[in-house]
């Protein structure tokens, strides 16, 4: 089977002797929308820099679609597109200028370039400013632009790094509806996020990297399953004693007591904390997790 | 990728050079159009007048070719030092960098931006020189090969200076304590016969001087040394140069992890 992405016994010794990487394999699958997340310093860029030949690695292979990035890199350099998470174009060009210019490094001529630019800045809601100097855009703008950057020689595997980081809610959503179209119509992405719950809505499969090395591998679904207990916040219409507890569960009265957080492992019912709050005559007014699912996880196997 | 490709990229680079310095010129052309028309009119003029004769011709035509190829030499290696540090500075050679076009292709382009802008420069000065004075091509063909060779050696050297420059600073340092000095010392303003035995033999070492004397030589028919020396100084050069950068890049210095 040929995999979009195939690592092998990655590794990366920076000068300073940093070990970045401590032998990495990574599968991921054609089409898939597969996360990398891990803390920062982990090694997530690292990997993506090597991907994208921003990084030379110590040792290891890395092919992309078959295509080795040593061997045949220009092959293994068309399949890919980067967003990266530094805005990285010329900020004196135009918005338009940089979208065709990229398309000329990758040998598309200017014809087509100029109907892909078209293409994807409407899509991305930037056709307006195409003749605007890069630098005078919003935020939000330049992570557009550059989406439609890398996606100017329509490749088969789109990286995404951190795309979503101080982008407001609503750009944040219409940015994954337009990522999770792409990957529909077949595109593979990757994609790195601090923001856990992202990676648990869009993404099949995922990877943790923690000091160099995977510590986890496996699909959302699948990884969600480990997760045995989960932590909830109760908000009340009444305040409760600090010392209002229910045998069995663990319990913590937070704010003016007025809220509670309960700690349930899996499989044990909500039913007996609710029964106990009606006894004394107190209701429930919203009930929401704690934190994130993935959330929970990430930091259990990150602290080890 | 397939030749087409690699042509396409390598023009997209080129035009994009272009574009730049013509975007800015107020910063790339007006400066030594300015400059060099005050030379021309305190050196070549005024001074000039009082000096005399050199090697059979009037101090004004005597400095025009030396002036021309000082703007030249500046111009071909300020533009690429400037234009891929600037690069490397905002990030923005990653385009390049993550896309398939081979290094070569990546420096070719960029040299050749260097070229483009150090000719159109020269071609500026020249014509402001005719305001000044008259001149005849001796050789024309010499004159087309010096200049465009020279620009090519100094653009090479302006990538390699930005390749290692890690500051603004590091890119000037190069031109302010080498570059202008060699220029200044390398048959501009004088012919090296009118200097003491031992200051012409250490001129001999300046490369500076066989391009401007060749260039020289080309437009008026004088020179202090052998041109041929120069076309051979200056290909060498071109080889070494040429081959350093493209190792460096291959080597990622600089701009790789």
């Amino acid at each position: 089977m040929t995999y979009a992405i195939e690592i092998s016994d990655l590794k990366k010794r920076y000068d300073g002797g940093f070990e970045a990487l401590k032998g990495i394999d990574l599968k991921v699958e054609k089409g898939d929308f597969f996360a990398l997340l891990g803390p920062n310093g982990a090694g997530k860029s690292t990997t993506i820099g090597i991907l994208c030949s921003l990084v030379n690695k110590t040792s290891g292979r890395v092919s992309i679609f078959g295509a080795d990035i040593d061997d045949d890199f220009a092959k293994a350099k068309k399949y890919l597109g980067v967003v990266p998470q530094e805005f990285n174009f010329n900020v004196f060009e135009s918005v338009f200028n940089v979208v065709v210019t990229q398309a000329g490094f990758y040998g598309i001529s200017k014809s087509v370039a100029e109907q892909r630019a078209e293409k994807y800045l409407k899509q991305l809601g930037l056709w307006d400013k195409k003749d605007v100097q890069s630098r005078m855009l919003s935020g939000g703008m330049k992570r557009r632009l550059m989406i439609a950057r890398a996606l100017i020689h329509e490749p088969e595997v789109l990286i995404l790094d951190e795309p979503t980081a101080g982008v407001d809610i609503e750009l944040r959503r219409s940015m994954w509806e337009f990522i999770k179209a792409l990957n529909e119509q077949g595109t593979t992405i990757i994609l790195t996020t601090h923001y856990l719950e992202e990676a648990e809505q869009l993404c099949r499969n995922i990877a943790i990297i923690n000091s160099g090395e995977i510590v986890e591998n496996t699909s959302v679904k699948a990884l969600l399953k480990t997760l045995n207990q989960e932590t909830f916040i109760l908000d009340l219409d009444k305040s409760v004693a600090q010392d209002w507890r229910v045998p069995g569960y663990a319990i913590e009265v937070v704010n003016d007591a007025t809220t509670i957080e309960v700690e349930v492992i899996k499989g044990r019912p909500l039913n007996v904390v609710f029964k106990a709050l009606d006894e004394d005559g107190i209701n429930v007014l919203s009930m929401r997790n704690k934190s994130n699912r993935l959330e929970e996880l990430f930091v259990k196997l990150i602290k080890g | 990728m397939k030749n087409s490709e690699i042509f396409i990229a390598f023009y997209t680079i080129l035009r994009r050079e272009i574009r730049r310095f013509m975007r800015i010129w107020p910063q790339t052309l007006l400066p030594p159009a300015i400059t060099m028309s005050l030379y021309f009119a305190i050196f070549g003029h005024f001074i000039g007048s009082r000096i005399g004769e050199m090697d059979g011709f009037s101090y004004m035509q005597y400095i025009v070719p030396g002036l021309i190829m000082m703007s030249v030499i500046t111009n071909s290696y300020s533009n690429v030092s400037s234009s891929f540090f600037s690069a490397k500075f905002q990030h923005s050679i990653q385009e390049l960098l993550v896309s398939p076009t081979p290094n070569w292709v990546i420096l070719l382009g960029y040299v050749l931006g260097g070229v483009a802008r150090g000719l159109f420069v020269g071609l500026i000065v020249t014509v402001l020189s005719l305001f000044f004075t008259h001149l005849t091509l001796h050789n024309v063909f010499l004159t087309v090969i010096v200049v465009l060779l020279t620009a090519i050696m100094f653009s090479l050297g302006g990538f390699v200076n930005a390749i290692y420059a890690r500051s603004f600073d590091d890119v000037s340092i190069v031109p302010t304590f080498i570059l202008t000095p060699l220029t200044y010392l390398g048959g501009v303003f004088y012919s090296i016969h009118l200097l003491p035995e031992f200051w012409q033999n250490l001129s001999l070492l300046n490369p500076v001087l066989y391009m401007v004397n060749a260039f020289r030589f080309g437009i008026l028919g004088v020179s202090d040394i052998n041109v041929y020396w120069a076309l051979v100084i200056v290909c060498v050069f071109i080889v070494v140069l040429f081959s350093f950068g493209l190792h460096l890049l291959n080597k990622g210095r600089g701009i790789r992890n």
